[in-house]
């Protein structure tokens, strides 16, 4: 198969939802010795904006967008030991940790921004539900995380969220990390009230606001390494 | 006079019924079922299911859940604040009551939700009391002025308070069912006289796909022991946490909750159950839980069937909408859910005044679903052979006027053959215009205001009323809280 061709394969393999198939193709392109970074960027990524807008059409639905982004993991897991070698980034958007916050076993939400997230690019640390705060925040500093992403499906654990944003603060850490809220009861306005960096509403939202997110924390860390106070 | 038949909804044919509650048993024994309380894994593993501690899996044979099948109730009797009045759980009996725990309302001057406080349960206890056709409370409303850990507690204490209609009801936390056993037990004068008439039913869901989590588990125990009702909650979510099939989840739905019977019976055999749920149709777009679907009643509908079948009362959540307003949405979810919750014969209807999926509460809301449930009594009444001959003998002394208006016929039956809406609108457009053009909303408003101003408080008896307060007080102070919200 032509170069081309692979790619083509690619993204209609994440289109489509063929895991074994988007394995096996990053497989054979390897083989090849086409390089990792240029297969991730002309066959994958591709394929998962392609998903994007078949998801703001209207033409798919979850069950669509989750396993396109299982397509993206197993290409992911065959491409990440050739990308590191080389040197580069295999996660370039960056680094998240993700849970549901303590209280709250619910984590159908948070599962999905997972793998949406794993999907574009970043590096994804769940730590699953009923995470304890003090867990989210040590796990952020030991992965080197940008963001931290807290899930909450309660009314009651939601208040969980604004426990962080505060421990983050006490800790001396806020402006270290982005923090990223989301689940059912959430909403743009109770981001803001909290002091959140963003907010959620759907796993696609999710991505937009983690991607502008990411770029801002890494812009701040940049300019407290610059002018340290 | 001849009785009507009972109009029935019928989802599910023999077959179909056989191999849910098959598949079902085939789940439980092979494949297991997780639950994480090593107290019920005991009680489970006594009663002989194969139980891996480690993995907190319990394997439950056929013949252990058909022995827990044998002496579990197959109706309950549930007594009001008084013990004067019982419902009869069970059979073909319909009891509505109001949609529990919702953690917003929908606030009637700004038509925003808003955290409910004390004022705002003590309004909807009351409002409840008055409407005929909610035979329940529940405690509908979480009051967000006390501190997250004894707000299930609380709830049922300002219930307790203000109505004598029984509850439907549940805990938050494990801590908070010595407090809510005690202050039903003050009610009642005693542990005995609160097994012989229960007052209220306590809800514990499992966690899909198969799970019993420690808080739900300890509560079908806790209240086995102590003769309360539970309320099986199952609630998969078609695929997203049970099968996308509505059949499929049927199974998912029936080992679920036959575990929880198991684990009810294995604590105490004839522990009163109730096969409940509250599953719904997933939305693959915002992954949100409708429960105004038709396919989300469809699985209520079914698994009434299921549990019939099975000879347990059964519970649903009908009757609500995923509205955000008192619109038309509102009314045609609801007014759909609780037409064929009747029709299905579910004998405890959880969801009047709901909205939101399940997350907000509407007095406005309550009382125009009250009347939906009238309306849904009227349709179970059917129609029947009042006289005989149906009609010739009216038109044999039908006068020269030809009018039945005047007939005694028309006099003697019109108020029991018919039923006459408080809030539906069924004035002549002039009228209706004459008359400020108020909608459904509006009429639900000045309805609602109208019965809380004519309301006549009727508080336990001084000496139960202190000692719940008592009760109360105390568990407060245990979650940090010196002063009770009410008493300010």
């Amino acid at each position: 198969m032509t170069e081309e061709k692979l790619f083509d394969a690619m993204q209609e393999a994440v289109v489509s939802g063929d895991k074994l198939r988007a394995r096996s193709l990053a497989e054979e392109a390897l083989g090849l010795g086409i390089d990792p970074a240029r297969i991730m960027e002309k066959g994958y990524i591709p394929g998962i904006q392609k998903v994007g807008d078949l998801w703001e059409q209207g033409e798919y639905f979850l069950p669509e967008l989750i396993t396109s982004a299982a397509c993206m993991k197993e290409a992911m897991e065959v491409l990440r030991p050739a990308l590191l070698q080389g040197g580069r980034a295999a996660s370039p958007e960056g680094a998240v940790v993700i849970g549901t916050v303590e209280g709250d076993i619910h984590d159908i939400g948070k599962n999905l921004v997972a793998s949406m997230l794993q999907a574009n690019g970043f590096e994804v640390h769940d730590l699953g539900a009923d995470v304890k705060l003090e867990r989210f925040i040590s796990e952020a500093e030991e992965k080197r995380a940008e963001i931290i992403c807290l899930s909450a499906l309660l009314t009651t654990t939601m208040l969980n969220q604004k426990r962080l944003i505060g421990l983050l603060a006490d800790k001396g850490l806020r402006d270290r990390y982005g923090v990223l809220v989301g689940g059912a009861p959430v909403t743009r306005a109770w981001a803001e009230q909290i002091g959140a960096d963003g907010f959620g509403a759907n796993a696609p939202d999710a991505v937009r606001a983690a991607k502008a997110i990411a770029a801002d924390v890494k812009k701040r860390r940049e300019h407290v390494e610059r002018d340290p106070r | 006079m001849n009785a009507a038949i009972r109009p029935r909804l019928t989802l599910l044919n023999d077959g179909l019924v056989g191999s849910i509650i098959d598949e079902a048993f085939s789940l439980l024994e092979n494949h297991g079922i997780f639950v994480e309380n090593e107290n019920a894994l005991k009680l489970l593993g006594d009663s002989g299911a194969k139980i891996d501690l480690k993995s907190q899996k319990a394997h439950l044979g056929r013949s252990l859940v058909e022995n827990a099948l044998t002496t579990t109730p197959s109706e309950i009797r549930l007594y009001d604040r008084t013990g004067e009045t019982s419902f009869v759980i069970g059979g073909d009996n319909v009891h509505f009551d109001p949609g529990s725990a919702a953690v917003s309302i929908l606030d009637p001057e700004t038509q925003s939700e808003r955290k409910p406080v004390t004022r705002d349960l003590i309004r909807f206890f009351r409002l409840a009391e008055t409407l005929t056709h909610i035979h329940f409370q529940s405690t509908a409303l979480v009051s967000a002025d006390v501190p997250h850990d004894m707000a299930d507690a609380y709830r049922l204490y300002l219930g307790l308070r203000e109505a004598n209609k029984p509850f439907i009801t549940g805990t938050f936390r494990v801590e908070s069912f010595a407090p809510m056993r005690e202050m039903l037990t003050a009610i009642r004068g005693s542990a005995a006289a609160l097994a012989e008439k229960p007052l209220a039913v306590f809800d514990a869901c499992p966690s899909p796909p198969l799970k019993w989590s420690r808080l739900t588990s300890q509560s079908l125990i806790d209240a086995a022991r102590a003769g309360i009702p539970s309320e099986l909650i199952s609630m998969g979510m078609t695929g997203a946490t049970s099968p996308v099939t509505i059949a499929g989840t049927l199974v998912q739905h029936t080992a679920e909750n036959l575990c929880g019977m198991a684990i009810c019976q294995a604590a105490r055999p004839g522990a009163p159950v109730i096969f409940g749920g509250s599953p719904s149709s997933f939305d693959m777009r915002r992954g949100t839980t409708p429960m105004g679907a038709i396919e989300t009643m469809m699985i209520d509908a079914g698994y009434a069937q299921v549990g019939k079948a099975l000879g347990m009362p059964v519970h649903a959540y009908m009757g609500l909408s995923d509205a955000k307003t008192l619109d038309a949405q509102a009314g045609l979810e609801s007014a759909l859910g609780a037409v064929l919750a009747a029709l299905a014969g579910v004998n405890v209807v959880s969801g009047p005044g709901m909205l939101d999926f399940e997350s907000c509460q509407s007095l406005e809301k309550l009382v125009v679903d009250d009347e939906i449930c009238g309306m849904a009594y009227r349709l179970l009444d059917g129609i029947s052979r009042r006289d005989t001959p149906l009609a010739l003998d009216i038109f044999k002394t039908l006068g020269e006027d030809m009018s039945f208006l005047t007939h005694e016929h028309t006099r003697r039956l019109y108020r029991s053959e018919h039923t006459m809406p408080r809030l539906a609108d069924r004035e002549t457009y002039e009228a209706w215009v004459a008359s400020g053009r108020k909608t459904m909303a509006d009429r639900a408003r000045e309805d609602v205001e109208r019965r809380l101003s004519g309301f006549a408080p009727s508080p336990p008896e001084d000496h139960k009323a202190a000692a719940i307060r008592e009760i109360m007080a105390a568990y407060a102070r245990t979650c940090g809280l010196d002063t009770l919200p009410d008493e300010a």
